[in-house]
Formats: structure tokens, C-alpha cells, sequence
């Protein structure tokens, strides 16, 4: 039986596809058959961050209207056997994915997959509402701010109503929150807010705290899921949500600023 | 270096500012939260009162809380003495 989760976060730009990209890596580098899906119809950026964008043929719109198989649509990827990537259709609008498709395209991975990860697209509209539809979990990525903060609010909010789970009277989906873009400097100067802030207003699990990293833009300017990048914080970020996800405890990091010696002040670290 | 002190002070206060201002946000947009047929069903219920009791249209109130698991459904009419 394969799990269903949903990466969301209402507002854009917070890093979803990145984190959608890493945790699915990470869970094909844990040995799982993962696939991962696009749900942003129009506008796909999944296939750029996971450096497969040259060998997409047919996408999630062709499956759902039948004019491609899911085996034809998915693309494996070239550095993990067990990680496919399932892209967005460019050309069609999002009123292209329907319930019963997208539904009908679950099922069939359902049966070779063992975690399906949907990278959902900014706002509250259909392909969001498409893609947390049939989760069982979500992630939701917040950054340390306002608008990203109150959106994720909203958010969390349609998840508990409008989902398989919650229509079929089951348990839940299982939410957490994934904080991206910390920098615990500018925590400390007061300009930023805390982790503990965003936890008090959100109130989720926390499945992990994302650093502000260049090792993040490096890795998409080359199409490599950042989790790969094994030396950044970033990347152990990422390997540690992974870990927490699949039921490991442990204890968050990055969340203090590093003490500079006298050598990393000199040459910047 | 009284200049710099000053945009000093203003910045460190602004995340105390942030989160003020969302935990006030938030509650709001929670309450304001409910199902869409909310204020035409207090439209509603204050024309059917009306039938049997002058009320005001602020003496009626409907909320909907969520509790666990399900949703209440609260109407509250004050009756005038």
C-alpha cells in the first residue's frame, strides 16, 4: 500500500519543489520505490530541479486523458533506480487534472510504488486542491514570515476539509511543518522570526528546519536535488526530514548561529 | 554611533512586530473561517424570528467550532426584555 504525501505551503516561492525533489531523493536513497509528481499544470518546474527536463515525452495530463500510459510518462532517474519523476503538462491549463483522473493515475502507481510524493503548486485553486486531495500526509513548507506564515494558516485549514480522508470520515491527514529559509542571524538580531514563533502560530509537528543555504541555488542551477549535496546544511537538512518522516527521532539542527574561529572569520568560512 | 543604534532598535524589534501582528491575523482568519452559507443563514434565521419576536439583527448569533473531530453548529438569540 503505497502513502500518499502531499508537499503545500498555499504561498509560492517558499520552496516546495525543492522540497518535494529532496524527500523524494531521500526516500529512493533509503531504498523505497518513490515517485514523485508535478501537480503544477502550466508552469512545470519539477523535471528543471531534479535535471531531467530534456527527457520529458508525455506528461501527467497525457496519462490522465489517456493518450500515454503512466509507464510511457515516467522518467527515471539517472543517479537512483528507485526514483521516477512523473512531470507537469506545459501546454494545458489546470482545469486539465479532474478527480477521477488524477485518482485513476494514483491507483496505478499505487501498485509499484511504495511512497508517492505530489509537489503541489502555489495558491488554494485546483491543482493544489488536486494534489493534497488523496494524501495521507502533508508537508507544509513555511518560511519565517508574514505572508508565507498566514498562508500556510489557510492552508492547514483545507487540508483538515477538503480531502479524501476527511470526506470518508477517516483519520486525518497526518500534517507537519517544515520551516525553509532559516538563518538563525538574523533570528538572533530580531529580524527575523523564530522557530518557536512560527510553531506557536502554526502548532504542527515539526518534521524539520531548512537553513538559508547557498548549496540550495547551487543545487537547482545544476538540477541536482539538494539532498545529494551531502556537505551543505542544507542537503543534511533535508537527509534528516527523511529520517524524522520514516519515524527516526532526532534532535534539529542549524538552528543556532555557528561560532566563527579566528580562521573561519579570516577566510569567511 | 547614536545613528546606527537608532536602525538598530527599529530592526530588532521587527519580528516581535511580525508575530504580533499574525497571531492577531491568524485568529481572525480562523473565525472568519466558516462555511460560505453562514451569513445567509443568520439572514435567514433573524426573518423567521422576526415572525414571533422584534429582535435586532445583533441579537442573533451563529458560529460554527470546530471540536476534535466534528463541528458545532451555535445559534445564540438574546430576546429583548
Amino acid at each position: 500500500m503505497a502513502r500518499i504525501i502531499v508537499i503545500t505551503s498555499g504561498k509560492g516561492g517558499v520552496g516546495k519543489t525543492t522540497t518535494s525533489a529532496a524527500f523524494a531523493m531521500g526516500l529512493a536513497e533509503r531504498g523505497f520505490k518513490t515517485v514523485v509528481i508535478d501537480f503544477d499544470v502550466g508552469l512545470r518546474n519539477l523535471d528543471l530541479i531534479m535535471g531531467c527536463e530534456r527527457r520529458v515525452v508525455y506528461d501527467f495530463v497525457n496519462v490522465i486523458q489517456g493518450e500515454a500510459n503512466v509507464g510511457q510518462a515516467l522518467i527515471k532517474d539517472k543517479r537512483n533506480p528507485n526514483l521516477f519523476i512523473l512531470p507537469a503538462s506545459q501546454t494545458r491549463d489546470k482545469d486539465a487534472l479532474t478527480l477521477e483522473g488524477v485518482g485513476r493515475v494514483l491507483e496505478k502507481l499505487a501498485e509499484e510504488f511504495e511512497f508517492i510524493v505530489c509537489d503541489s503548486p502555489a495558491g488554494i485553486e485546483r491543482g493544489a486542491t488536486m494534489a493534497m486531495y488523496f494524501a495521507d500526509d502533508a508537508i507544509v513548507v513555511t518560511n519565517p514570515e508574514v505572508s508565507s506564515v498566514r498562508d500556510s494558516d489557510r492552508m492547514i485549514g483545507i487540508l483538515s476539509s477538503k480531502s479524501r480522508r476527511a470526506e470518508q470520515n477517516q483519520e486525518g491527514i497526518r500534517e507537519y511543518l517544515l520551516v525553509s529559509r532559516y538563518s538563525p542571524e538574523r533570528v538572533q538580531r530580531g529580524e527575523m522570526l523564530s522557530l518557536e514563533d512560527v510553531q506557536d502560530i502554526l502548532s504542527l509537528d515539526l518534521i524539520g528546519v531548512i537553513p538559508e543555504s547557498q548549496a540550495i541555488l547551487n543545487a537547482s542551477n545544476a538540477g541536482i536535488p539538494v539532498i545529494l549535496d551531502r556537505e551543505s546544511s542544507a542537503g543534511q537538512a533535508y537527509a534528516d526530514v527523511v529520517a524524522r518522516y520514516l519515524g527516526e527521532d532526532l534532535p534539529h539542527r542549524f538552528l543556532t548561529v555557528e561560532k566563527k574561529g579566528l580562521f573561519g572569520r579570516l577566510f569567511g568560512g | 554611533m547614536a545613528l546606527l543604534d537608532y536602525f538598530r532598535k527599529n530592526r530588532s524589534n521587527s519580528a516581535a512586530v511580525a508575530k504580533e501582528r499574525l497571531q492577531i491575523l491568524v485568529a481572525h482568519d480562523r473565525r472568519a473561517g466558516g462555511p460560505s452559507y453562514l451569513p445567509q443563514l443568520k439572514h435567514d434565521l433573524v426573518a423567521v424570528i422576526r415572525k414571533y419576536v422584534a429582535v435586532d439583527s445583533d441579537a442573533v448569533s451563529v458560529t460554527v467550532e470546530s471540536d476534535g473531530g466534528h463541528e458545532v453548529l451555535e445559534l445564540n438569540i438574546v430576546l429583548p426584555d
